[in-house]
């Protein structure tokens, strides 16, 4: 880890904010940054490797331009602030970095930052320049996400072993990289990424993970950057599989593509955090006729679901045909279920029935 | 009606013979009437009375001095009654007031002061058709009747017609049966002014500030007359000088006859017979303004009646063919120097003094007609805050804003002072057609912020005056016009047109500040881009080179010098006719010079080269150095209604 007197590479390059600005002033230029553009024009689905990539437009970023100076202004701030956290060796939210900028420029009624949404975005856009990692720039997300199973890491010196932990599991933190958590053992044959808690509940209050020998990760919702980093690293060191279990709806099958592939906001990351090999255990769509699950236990899909529905067919990601089937196969019931719905059959139908039967007839879609 | 037995003993009631009820018919006194309606003219409740009493008591002070061709001076004192012994309370929680007007008008012959007080239409001007704020002859003796209903005291007048004759005291009170004069006393006094009349009346009333109050009519009074030098005594013992700004009377407009179109057909039989000409042409011809020898034949002819005709043995039938012929024959609109409009100049003066503000325009428009009664409009316009209050705004201490926070005006809405023949109506606002004149004009059109079916938002004051011989009131008590198109119509024009020049002022206003916040955002920000590259590089930084060479580049693509220019001549009237800018150098256009104004101290301005903050008032011009664009006064209209005058320049710069 980088410390106190030299200064380390992230810092080095947050200073380089600074020099950006100098070497221009002392040649009478406009100081610019360039930042690559973040947006779905601007990436690509490279097959090859499976994941989605930041392609290469770039935007300027100028000081003298009365659109852009205040935006430029704020991310030299946040980087002078990044660079303090290198120095001091702190990690820090983002809501404490929009704190630690905003004050009122001198002479002025004006704030250097009005809310959390003007500074979320220049520290994205400051890991896409600088090329680093979120983790390295010293700021952590809101720890989202629990995992439980046969696995042991060390934590600031601690042990924790994740068998031991009830069905409570270990909160992993947002910041997994091996200099914060070290992956001392993992014995598991697989890794269980459930989409909602209450499910990854369920399956930890039934042991699921020890009669499977598995690692169970959920991230509630939307996994963040945290348990996606964590189960590429499992996947990786491990070399075991990931499985996702998501609700059957179009945001279910777009959670397990940024899980896969990576996603749009963050096509920069997934050189590091998409699990290409990553495979899609459940909900699918064909699942309600297999398990003999009641029409009357799904929902009517609404116009958000149908038109988010259309926009994933178009994705590059999911042209292939069993791809297109499934969600077609959802627009053509009008139905969507969650994984709770399961219950319906027995409160233990997905620790008992469903999984068991899943990984027996290796029933996923890729 | 099939009520089986019918109540015996309710018939003998219920009968009245027409010779009982006949004993009980008589007739009602004119006083009598308003003594039980005495809403109707403007005494529905003890604030509104205070006021209303005020209000006659200046309206008739100021018509008398200016048909006498007198500058009036007016002084008009509101007092917390003394209470029997009792220490008289705060005015707040007073109920009983003593209101008295003085003037230096020309004063009452002692035969005419029982009437002109004490009897009901009883007065100079109904009989004319002439712009005078009174109209009828029932208000200031109906305030009298008012006191005397409300307290039991007479009306207190004192009256001198010329340093040689004697002052006359009068104490009187209306005879509400006869409606006519009581008088308590008649002396001879000896009264410290050469001339003038002074009321004093002693009513119920409530003092309140605010909203349509006696402080407010009086500062409007002064707005619309600027002509007038009014000293008031407030109830609460403070005194408010509003001085006279224009040193000459409005024009005397002159008295015209009926124009055919605005009579009803009562008034023409009522014509028809009291007229003094033999013959129908006379008659049409002599009796009527616009109506020729010529005319008058094409009209008896269209009637089918003969020129030669009796008048008064018009009657019937053939009046109505007389009135539906003149209603069908093209006549020309009535003469319009029957009206004195208050002058653009002057209502710029009104509202410079009184009203606090960054921008002022003010329109005259032709004359109209409606129902064959002319009257003008005019409107005015005074914007912004002033320098006081902006200068208050920028200077007060910088308080940071949390999030969610934001630096509002307050969202206030403009506030219309509305005025007929020079006086201020007060109440009924959306029952007037000035006000629904200010809601139909587009304001949006001229960069002014407004919703659906309300005014106008901002720091503004509108105002709109109607003369005529006849203002149309919705109600006796005089509080709103009435809504005809034509009024509305040109209403409208008039504030669409002062719209306009307030939109080029914004406009270019804005452009300025725009220019002048892209300099001082840049500095702003160099200031914070500075000081976060000196931290990151640990300190080891020029930070007053890297500060100079990045001003030098945001001054190179901010314009530079070019943006000084604009910067410095961000305003001015040009272009705008009738009109002041109020800048931080001082007023711009025609503006006044206000009394007292020369005690404020010119402050120096500082930080004019490193960039100050945006909109400082600079305090006043600064006496060495005029500013380059100050304009030679060209010769200021002597006249304050020569609208044609094509001032657009002239200029008068206030001396400080």
């Amino acid at each position: 880890m980088a410390k106190a007197k030299t200064p380390g590479t992230v810092e080095k390059k947050l200073i380089g904010v600074a020099d950006t600005v100098i070497t221009a002033a002392d040649r009478s230029k406009d100081p610019t940054l360039t930042i690559p553009v973040r947006s779905l024009a601007n990436v690509n689905f490279n097959e090859k490797r499976g994941i989605i990539e930041l392609g290469k437009r770039k935007q300027a970023r100028t000081f003298f331009n009365v659109g852009m100076a205040k935006k430029f202004m704020q991310t030299v701030l946040v980087a002078d602030a990044l660079s303090e956290l290198q120095r001091a060796n702190l990690t820090t939210s983002l809501r404490e970095i929009y704190y630690r900028t905003k004050h009122t420029m001198k002479g002025s009624h004006e704030n250097t930052f009005d809310n959390q949404n003007e500074s979320d975005p220049l520290i994205e856009d400051l890991e896409v320049s600088l090329a680093a990692l979120r983790e390295e720039l010293h700021v952590r997300a809101e720890n989202a996400g629990s995992i439980v199973g046969p696995v042991v890491f060390g934590d600031d010196g601690d042990r924790v072993d994740c068998a031991r932990l009830g069905k409570g599991g270990y909160s992993v933190p947002s910041i997994v990289e091996p200099e914060y958590i070290e992956i001392r053992r993992c014995t598991a044959d697989f890794v269980l990424l459930v989409e909602k808690g209450t499910q990854w509940n369920r399956l930890s209050e039934d042991k699921f993970w020890r009669r499977y020998n598995c690692v169970l990760l959920t991230g509630n919702g939307q996994p963040p950057r945290g348990v996606r980093r964590l189960a590429r690293r499992l996947h990786e060191d491990y070399r075991i599989p990931v499985y996702v279990l998501v609700d059957n709806d179009p945001w279910g099958y777009y959670i397990y593509s940024v899980v896969k592939q990576g996603s749009i906001n963050l096509a920069f990351e997934s050189e590091r955090m998409a699990i290409p090999k990553a495979k899609f255990i459940g909900l699918s769509s064909a699942d309600p006729d297999r398990y003999g699950l009641p029409r009357n236990v799904g929902i009517k899909l609404n116009d958000k679901d149908i038109s988010r529905a259309r926009e994933l067919l178009k994705y590059r990601w999911f042209q292939k045909k069993h791809w297109q089937d499934e969600i077609k196969r959802m627009l053509g019931s009008g139905l969507k279920y969650e994984l709770d719905a399961l219950a319906n059959k027995d409160f233990r139908y997905l620790t008992k029935t469903y999984l068991p039967r899943k990984l027996k007839e290796e029933d996923w879609l890729d | 009606m099939l009520a089986r037995t019918p109540p015996p003993a309710a018939a003998p009631k219920a009968a009245v013979s027409a010779v009982e009820m006949g004993a009980r018919q008589r007739e009602i006194s004119v006083s009598e009437f308003f003594t039980k309606n005495r809403h109707l003219l403007g005494f529905d409740n003890p604030r509104k009375a205070l006021l209303t009493c005020v209000k006659e008591a200046v309206d008739n002070a100021l018509d008398a001095s200016e048909e006498a061709g007198i500058l009036p001076d007016v002084v008009v004192t509101v007092e917390v009654a003394p209470s029997n012994g009792t220490a008289p309370p705060p005015a707040s929680q007073a109920t009983r007031f003593r209101v008295t007007v003085t003037d230096n008008g020309p004063g009452i012959v002692r035969q005419q002061i029982p009437p002109i007080f004490a009897k009901l239409l009883y007065g100079s001007k109904f009989h004319r058709l002439r712009m005078s704020r009174g109209q009828q002859g029932i208000g200031i003796s109906a305030a009298g009747m008012y006191a005397q209903l409300t307290t039991g005291k007479p009306v207190q007048i004192t009256s001198r017609t010329g340093a040689r004759a004697a002052a006359h005291y009068f104490e009187v009170s209306i005879d509400t049966k006869t409606n006519e004069p009581r008088i308590f006393e008649n002396k001879k006094i000896e009264w410290e002014h050469p001339r003038g009349t002074q009321v004093t009346l002693e009513i119920d009333g409530r003092y309140q500030k605010g909203r349509a109050s006696v402080d407010e009519y009086l500062e409007q009074v002064a707005i619309a007359n600027p002509h007038v030098d009014l000293v008031y005594h407030t109830p609460e013992g403070d005194t408010r000088k509003y001085p006279r700004t224009i040193h000459e009377l409005p024009p005397q407009p002159r008295e015209i006859k009926p124009h055919p179109y605005g009579i009803e057909f009562g008034v023409l039989l009522r014509m028809l017979h009291d007229t003094r000409s033999h013959a129908l042409a006379g008659f049409l011809a002599g009796d009527f303004s616009r109506v020729s020898p010529v005319l008058a034949q094409e009209i008896c002819k269209t009637a089918g009646l003969s020129p030669n005709a009796r008048p008064r043995n018009i009657h019937g039938e053939e009046a109505e063919a007389l009135y539906k012929a003149i209603q069908a024959t093209k006549i020309m609109a009535p003469p319009s120097n029957c009206i004195s409009p208050i002058g653009e100049r002057a209502i710029l003066h009104g509202l410079y003094k009184q009203i606090k503000g960054e921008f002022y325009t003010a329109v005259t428009r032709p004359p109209a007609v409606y129902r064959g009664n002319p009257f003008i409009i005019e409107a005015g316009l005074a914007y912004g805050k002033g320098p006081d209050q902006a200068a208050a705004t920028a200077n007060a201490p910088a308080v940071p804003l949390a999030e969610g926070e934001q630096q509002d005006d307050g969202g206030e809405l403009a506030r219309v002072i509305r005025y007929a023949n020079r006086v201020p109506l007060l109440y009924q606002q959306s029952a007037c057609a000035t006000f629904k004149a200010a809601l139909e004009t587009a304001w949006r059109n001229y960069g002014i912020a407004q919703s659906r079916g309300a005014l106008p938002a901002g720091p503004m004051v509108v105002f709109v005056h109607m003369a005529s011989v006849w203002v149309p009131f919705t109600s006796e008590s005089k509080e709103a016009i009435a809504d005809y198109d034509e009024i509305r119509k040109e209403i409208k024009l008039a504030l669409q047109e002062c719209g306009r020049r307030l939109g080029v002022f914004l406009r270019k206003r804005e452009r300025a500040k725009s220019e002048f916040r892209r300099r001082n955002i840049f500095e702003l920000y160099i200031e914070e881009v500075v000081e976060a590259c000196a931290r990151l590089k640990g300190g080891k930084l020029a930070k007053d080179k890297l500060k100079t060479q990045l001003q030098k580049i945001a001054a190179k693509r901010t314009g530079g010098s070019r943006t000084d220019e604009i910067l410095g001549r961000d305003s001015g009237p040009e272009g705008l006719p009738h009109s002041i800018i109020v800048t931080p150098d001082g007023p711009e256009g025609e503006a006044p010079a206000l009394p007292g104004a020369d005690v404020a101290p010119p402050e120096e301005a500082a930080a004019e080269a490193a960039g100050p903050p945006p909109a400082r008032p600079k305090g006043k011009a600064h006496p060495a150095t005029p500013p380059k664009k100050a304009k030679r006064p060209a010769a200021a209209a002597k006249h304050p209604v020569t609208a044609a005058r094509r001032s657009t320049t002239a200029s008068k710069r206030k001396k400080r």
